[in-house]
């Protein structure tokens, strides 16, 4: 395992903080996040053609970059430190993932360039009301007529499902789970932005009444590369989350060295260094099990599916807890709509949830480790 | 110098010296003339002036051929960092060749019952008394004090002048009638550190280290040679298993030097121990159970790779991040996880101990153990003040004690 970036990397994620930096102020934040969409085409067009970031880990052979999990884990920490609000984790992470996982040599060939170049926003859809993270929740139908399949069913909880162009849905049919791609004007679809707590990262519910679908991949084949798709994007989920947690925590020290209380800055009381000094060592740990997740998903390591699930359960309890401290630091200001610390405690508060929490995790890492 | 000339240079050498038959200070009296002993000193005493990251070639050419090094283990390491760093050249005569042959054990005088976190604030007291020093009050946690030849001192001799300023460093002599050790038992049963009282104790004019008033610096500088070894419990302390009479030498040092230590693995919290534990104990199905194991492994997992991404960057020669200065908390916060675990998962044998206890003994020497880890070497508390002040910027509390003369400042009824 990798634990240490090398100067390339290190290079990388300080060209991806200023372009961030630039092109992600919270004013940007701000003014997204209040779109029913979420995200601005013209915005996501540069975040492509200046960078070519929806194709990092795509291989070269299907349009992409080529790069690792590491690499991935670098653009997607940077891209939680300033909450950019972008179908990228839809998009690249999820579905691409999935499709490089799950299709045929002919089906990455003809769907994962567009992917990659930016000009097709995709999504996975695999949960469903039950909110459940596994394939056990999947209620789905996927029948054929005549060489024809059709969907029925209800998914929700899909990132970016009401904007993307494509969508990748798990479904369960006589021969077992399967994967489909559907379009997302396909008649009989109906699809619903749905009321996020986090409006930087919108979901949607997608109702599919006998919804025709392209099978992507075997027929009843979809078990395995689901679940290796869920395990990486665990893995790149926890890597997103430490860089919002690092943020807030910067944050809080700033705040804290600013505010005079008392007659002295509120950093020289000892209560509050000790909790900024106990905020840098859960960022710090958890961002250490973020690396060694992508680490092993780059390496495809065999102990993975144990790492990804440490990594992020350890995210889900510092990015959260980092928050409720950051808030509590700011006091009353920090409660407010006005202060920024809220954009990030909801994005800690969504990701906390999403793929799964700590504790469904730890028992997944049990599970992987035999316990 | 680059690293496969020192490989050939020291395999070359260790092949046409290192024989088993050789007494250990015999054997290691020829390793410090050779200057393979201890190769990153300086050439004047017994080094090579060798860079410290070509040092490991060194260590796994010894560890190839099976020889044995210099004496490493306990205080006479920080003993050596420190008179070479400050000695006189007749103190470097001394005492630096017999602490690496093993002639020499050492111990360290520096904390006292007044003065714990606040080693600055130490009131033992060393008067100038015609030729002699005169040393007189107490110390306390000193390790191996009892088998110790030297003590490194840490005492006042001027209390009108403020705090800092006011302490020299001395190495005294443990054989002496004004030196009296008692042996200090602990919670857990263990008596691995002294009380050491210093009653018109001497200390000779040229024992003095650096000069009066200037004893801080040169603590400091035993210090952090502790902080820098602190995971050298790992690394000390294991004996080779070769057969011969400089490994039965070496065993038998290694047995009185590594007493105190025996129980700082249950110190530490055994998270080794859990999983066998727990399906020994057959809880290992129970949902309450595993969340807790797996929140101890989440952490001790994550501490552990902080510490690789810390020594990855040491080995690059990047600068210091945070993640190199977390260690000693996330340690204290794995042990509590682990004391923990251990207690759910040996239920009411949690409340026995010895050979009724589970483990025979050794859960509930965990349990009784874990507190220390927490104090010794720095409180939690402290490790917070430094993180805090030292990687995060942040300012000192305003202080009392260094803005008048230190007679003057409030002290411990018991110092």
């Amino acid at each position: 395992m990798q634990f240490s970036f090398t100067s390339e990397q290190e290079e990388f994620r300080s060209i991806l903080r200023r372009f961030f930096e630039d092109k992600s102020p919270t004013t940007a934040v701000r003014r997204l996040m209040a779109t029913e969409n979420g995200w601005d085409r013209a915005a996501w067009q540069e975040l492509n053609q200046q960078l070519g970031l929806t194709a990092i880990h795509i291989p070269e052979a299907y349009g992409g970059q080529g790069f690792s999990f590491v690499e991935l884990g670098i653009v997607l920490e940077e891209m939680g430190r300033a909450l950019v609000c972008a179908p990228y984790f839809s998009s690249t992470v999820l579905a691409a993932t999935a499709i490089v996982n799950a299709g045929t040599e002919a089906q990455k060939r003809d769907l994962l360039p567009a992917i990659a170049d930016g000009s097709c926003i995709a999504t996975l859809a695999f949960t469903e009301p039950n909110g459940r993270w596994d394939a056990i929740g999947v209620e789905t139908t996927a029948v054929s007529e005549g060489g024809q399949y059709r969907l029925n069913g209800v998914k929700s909880y899909v990132l970016d499902g009401h904007t993307a162009d494509l969508i990748v849905v798990l479904a369960r049919g006589d021969k077992g789970l399967s994967f489909f791609t559907v379009p997302g004007d396909a008649p009989g679809l109906t699809r619903r932005a749905l009321k996020v707590m986090d409006p930087t990262r919108k979901q949607a519910r997608l109702e599919f009444a006998s919804v025709e679908a392209l099978l992507l991949g075997e027929e009843g084949g979809a078990a395995a590369p689901f679940e290796r798709t869920m395990i990486q994007a665990a893995a790149c989920l926890a890597n997103e989350m430490v860089g919002g947690a690092e943020r807030l925590r910067e944050s809080a020290l700033d705040y804290a060295n600013l505010r005079v209380q008392f007659g002295r800055s509120i950093a020289s009381f000892q209560s509050m260094k000790h909790k900024q000094a106990d905020m840098l060592v859960d960022v710090e740990l958890a961002k250490s099990a973020a690396y060694a997740a992508a680490s092993a998903a780059a390496e495809d390591d065999p102990d993975l599916p144990a790492i990804a699930s440490l990594a992020k359960a350890a995210a889900s309890e510092a990015y959260m807890q980092t928050a409720i401290s950051t808030i509590q630091i700011h006091g009353g200001i920090g409660f407010t709509w006005d202060n920024d610390t809220h954009l990030w405690f909801k994005r800690a508060k969504s990701s906390e949830v999403f793929l799964g929490d700590a504790t469904w995790h730890r028992e997944l890492m049990m599970r992987a480790w035999n316990v | 110098m680059n690293e496969e000339i020192i490989r050939a240079d020291v395999r070359a050498w260790l092949e046409a010296n290192w024989r088993v038959d050789y007494g250990l200070v015999e054997w290691r009296n020829k390793l410090i003339d050779s200057g393979w002993g201890v190769p990153t000193w300086p050439v004047d005493w017994f080094g090579k002036g060798m860079p410290a990251g070509l040092a490991a070639v060194v260590d796994e050419e010894f560890l190839r051929i099976g020889a044995v090094g210099v004496a490493k283990a306990g205080i006479r390491r920080l003993a050596a960092a420190t008179l070479l760093a400050h000695g006189t050249p007749a103190q470097k005569q001394q005492f630096l060749r017999r602490s690496l042959t093993g002639e020499d054990s050492w111990c360290q005088l520096f904390s006292e019952p007044g003065s714990g976190s606040d080693l600055a604030g130490a009131t033992t007291k060393a008067e100038r008394k015609g030729n002699r020093w005169v040393i007189n009050g107490q110390k306390v946690w000193t390790t191996s004090a009892h088998h110790a030849d030297w003590g490194l001192l840490l005492a006042r001799t001027d209390f009108d002048v403020a705090k800092h300023q006011g302490l020299s460093y001395f190495v005294i002599d443990m054989h002496q009638p004004g030196v009296d050790v008692h042996p200090l038992r602990q919670m857990n049963g263990h008596a691995s550190f002294n009380q050491v009282f210093l009653t018109d104790a001497e200390v000779l004019p040229e024992h003095l280290v650096l000069d009066v008033g200037r004893g801080w610096a040169v603590a400091t500088t035993t210090l952090m040679h502790e902080r820098r070894e602190a995971d050298g419990v790992r690394n000390w302390g294991r004996a080779s298993v070769g057969v011969g009479r400089i490994y039965d030498e070496e065993r038998a040092e290694n047995a009185t030097v590594m007493e105190p230590y025996k129980w700082y693995p249950q110190r530490a919290g055994r998270v080794d121990l859990v999983i066998e534990r727990a399906k020994a104990a057959g809880v290992n199905g129970d949902p309450v159970v595993r969340q807790e194991i797996a929140k101890l492994l989440v952490l001790s997992k994550s501490a552990e790779w902080t510490a690789r991404r810390a020594r990855a960057a040491q080995m690059q020669g990047k600068p210091q991040g945070p993640e190199g200065s977390l260690g000693k908390l996330a340690s204290s916060h794995v042990a509590r996880a682990a004391a923990r675990v251990h207690t759910m998962i040996a239920g009411a044998d949690a409340m026995l101990t010895g050979e009724d206890g589970a483990m025979g003994g050794v859960i509930a020497e965990i349990l009784v153990s874990v507190p220390a880890g927490s104090i010794a070497g720095g409180t939690d508390e402290i490790q917070r003040n430094i993180i805090s002040e030292r990687v995060l910027g942040m300012p000192k509390e305003p202080r009392t004690d260094n803005d008048r003369p230190f007679r003057d400042v409030p002290k411990n009824l018991v110092g």
